[in-house]
């Protein structure tokens, strides 16, 4: 009956334009600021209802800074965070004041890399997961003890344990208190930052799965930020590259995978282990390292490692564009360049 | 192909004797180590890859010890069990970091903070080798050259905390080289790595090994860096192996059903299936309380009721080099 609705394309969550934070770099007695870490540098992006954005890149590229600033973790220095409240108003979340904070983070959660530095010690499940509905006024009593034992069941873990420390628990479970803390509110979009990194193989798998299942159920939006390529490619329908703190390249899942067009994509893509032996390395070993973001590069900050780089490279920065539908890419060369993907 | 034994693990034990509780933390583990190839260990955290080739180096700390089994090192004509010699005796030192090196996750691991790297370097080649300091420092710098670090000649003289992580991963290796040891053993050497830094390392590895002929031990969990730069494979399971094959047979036809089960459970990159990833049922058992039997009978989809909690597999051979610890496969392979 409501297949005409289904069909339309959801509506925009999320939208960034223009993101920048830029650190201060204070030197001397006085600490004058004498040149700024542009940590996150004009980054634009967008994540429709019900989706996942993965966002990607080295240590040090700003992906994590990027999401912070989207929950206002710490302020962002310029740019719009537009976010859809459930009336359909787009709302900036970089121009809200500290007290509208709290309704905002009703709707938007995080889940963290660290599942054993991210839950105090001294206090029970039924204290970590029930402190955002606390803090929110949401439930209390009888009430809170028994959502939480419902959202324990949800992610996984048995109820009985309401009253246990996290010192009982193995790195999954841990994890899985964590989401079962960010979904306690019933949020719109949820951050996760790395969320898999820290845990063995076997477990990744079980929660990656719940994952996927706690975004259909809650219709949830995933901002996914991670490393690791084969975890991204399977949980997210879009990806964002981040370098230095900008976005290079942007589009679908598979089209990126498959058919990147930014030089720093096709990189990450071949230096990936492939699980087949008989795939072993046509790996483009890069040479030199991540500039630092204090003192970047002239031009295309990736021009130094890039082995296409032209005169025009090194003097001129490249500006995002869009060379097929859906796929962003800020390169000189983006469409004179025929680059390898993943091997399908 | 040349499969010349370069040492041979057998039996190996290695127990913690905690208040708690013994630890099993390597129990009765059993393979090969050949000449100039890459042997590729994997497992999850708290399999005993790690404590394995601490073993072998015997820089297990107490209160662990080597309760039994051989590490029977082929040293030129003689055969020298490693596992039988006091750790502080001057044979174990003459080998450790001369013939039998490590390089760990951590490179602070292996570096001392108040020292240059330089200077630890140059330590290590004067310990094993009859040369003048100036020799040795002549030595140190193509080291580092060789491991792709930028200015040697400058680099040498700063400290660890000067240079980022892939930086002392790679003055980590040089140093662990730099006596052009037969065996290198590599814990996780590349996993707290981003990918285009992991790919250099490994790229430097690999050559490094070509031109030495030397042997690799690559300790890591990940099993897509096994499938590149590894010939054979063991897989531990709780301090145990279950299965050694070589690297094609092992992703393309896995024995045992630990072995199947963690190939399946892993996100692969390439062709695109939004097919559901298969965990590995239920969790890595206490290490106070380890099953009876096979150790992964409670996991497993072949567990056969007053067999496999009963009866403990031992590895047995299915041809061409390769072995599975499995009651409910290990013949069927071999039919």
């Amino acid at each position: 009956m409501i297949q005409p609705a289904r069909l339309a394309q959801p509506p925009t969550l999320l939208e960034v334009i223009n993101l920048s934070k830029h650190f201060p770099i204070r030197r001397g007695i006085l600490r004058r600021t004498v040149g700024y870490v542009k940590a996150v540098d004009g980054v634009s992006f967008r994540i429709k209802e019900g989706e996942t954005l993965g966002l990607v890149g080295e240590s040090g590229c700003g992906k994590t800074t990027t999401s912070r600033c989207i929950l206002r973790a710490i302020d962002p220095s310029g740019g719009q965070v537009l976010f859809r409240q459930a009336d359909g108003r787009m709302v900036d979340v970089t121009k809200l004041a500290e007290s509208e904070l709290k309704g905002l983070w009703r709707n938007m959660q995080m889940i963290f890399q660290d599942p054993y530095s991210s839950l105090n010690p001294r206090m029970t499940l039924l204290e970590i997961v029930g402190e955002p509905l606390l803090v929110q006024g949401v439930a209390r009593g009888k009430e809170l003890e028994d959502r939480v034992a419902e959202l324990l069941r949800r992610v996984g873990l048995r109820p009985e344990y309401l009253r246990r420390y996290p010192h009982a628990f193995s790195g999954g479970e841990r994890q899985r208190i964590g989401i079962a803390r960010a979904l306690a509110l019933h949020p719109r979009l949820v951050v996760a930052d790395e969320p898999v990194s820290a845990l063995d193989v076997s477990v990744r798998a079980q929660i990656l799965n719940l994952l996927e299942d706690l975004q259909e159920e809650f219709h949830l939006t995933y901002l996914f930020v991670a490393h690791d390529l084969s975890v991204v490619q399977h949980i997210c329908d879009h990806v964002a590259v981040m370098y230095v703190g900008k976005l290079v390249e942007m589009a679908e899942t598979e089209e990126l995978y498959f058919h990147p067009r930014h030089p720093y994509t096709e990189a990450l893509m071949s230096a990936v282990p492939k699980t087949d032996p008989d795939l072993r390395s046509q790996r483009i070993v890069l040479e030199g390292e991540v500039p630092d973001p204090g003192n970047p590069p002239t031009g295309c900050y990736f021009h130094p490692r890039c082995r296409y780089a032209l005169e025009q490279c090194r003097s001129e920065p490249p500006r995002l564009s869009e060379v097929a539908p859906g796929h962003v890419v800020s390169c000189h060369r983006a469409l004179e360049l025929s680059l390898r993907g993943v091997p399908e | 192909m040349g499969n010349e034994v370069l040492l041979e693990v057998k039996n190996l034990r290695t127990y913690f004797f905690l208040d708690e509780g013994t630890v099993k933390s390597v129990d009765g583990a059993s393979f090969d180590i050949y000449r100039g190839q890459t042997l590729g260990v994997v497992g999850e955290s708290g399999c005993g890859k790690s404590v394995t080739a601490r073993s072998i180096l015997r820089i297990v700390d107490p209160p662990g010890r080597i309760v039994e089994g051989q590490i029977l090192y082929h040293r030129g004509r003689e055969v020298v069990d490693l596992a039988r010699l006091d750790p502080r005796s001057d044979v174990i030192r003459s080998i450790r970091g001369a013939e039998i090196a490590m390089i760990f996750q951590e490179p602070m691991t292996s570096f001392s903070p108040v020292h240059t790297i330089g200077n630890q370097i140059i330590e290590a080649i004067r310990l094993h080798q009859d040369v003048s300091k100036a020799q040795a420092r002549e030595q140190a710098i193509a080291m580092l050259h060789r491991v792709g670090m930028p200015q040697p000649e400058r680099r040498i003289d700063e400290y660890p905390h000067q240079l980022s992580g892939g930086m002392r991963q790679r003055a980590m290796i040089a140093m662990a080289l730099s006596c052009r040891p037969k065996l290198l053993l590599a814990d996780e050497p590349t996993t707290a790595l981003d990918v285009t830094t992991q790919a250099q390392i490994l790229e430097i590895l690999t050559s490094l090994q070509r031109e030495m002929g030397m042997a690799t031990v690559m300790i890591t969990h990940d099993l897509g860096v096994v499938a590149e730069v590894a010939q054979w494979v063991v897989v531990m399971y709780l301090g145990r192996v279950v299965e050694v094959a070589d690297v094609r047979s092992l992703f393309h036809d896995p024995r045992h059903p630990y072995t199947q089960a963690l190939l399946q459970s892993i996100p692969k990159v390439g062709r695109r299936s939004r097919a559901r990833l298969q965990p590995v049922r239920g969790m890595v058992p206490n290490p106070y309380n380890r099953p009876r039997g096979c150790l992964f009978h409670p996991r497993c989809p072949l567990s056969q009721p007053g067999l496999c909690d009963v009866v403990t597999p031992e590895l047995v051979p299915l041809g061409e080099g390769r072995q599975v610890s499995c009651l409910r496969c290990g013949r069927g392979g071999q039919a």
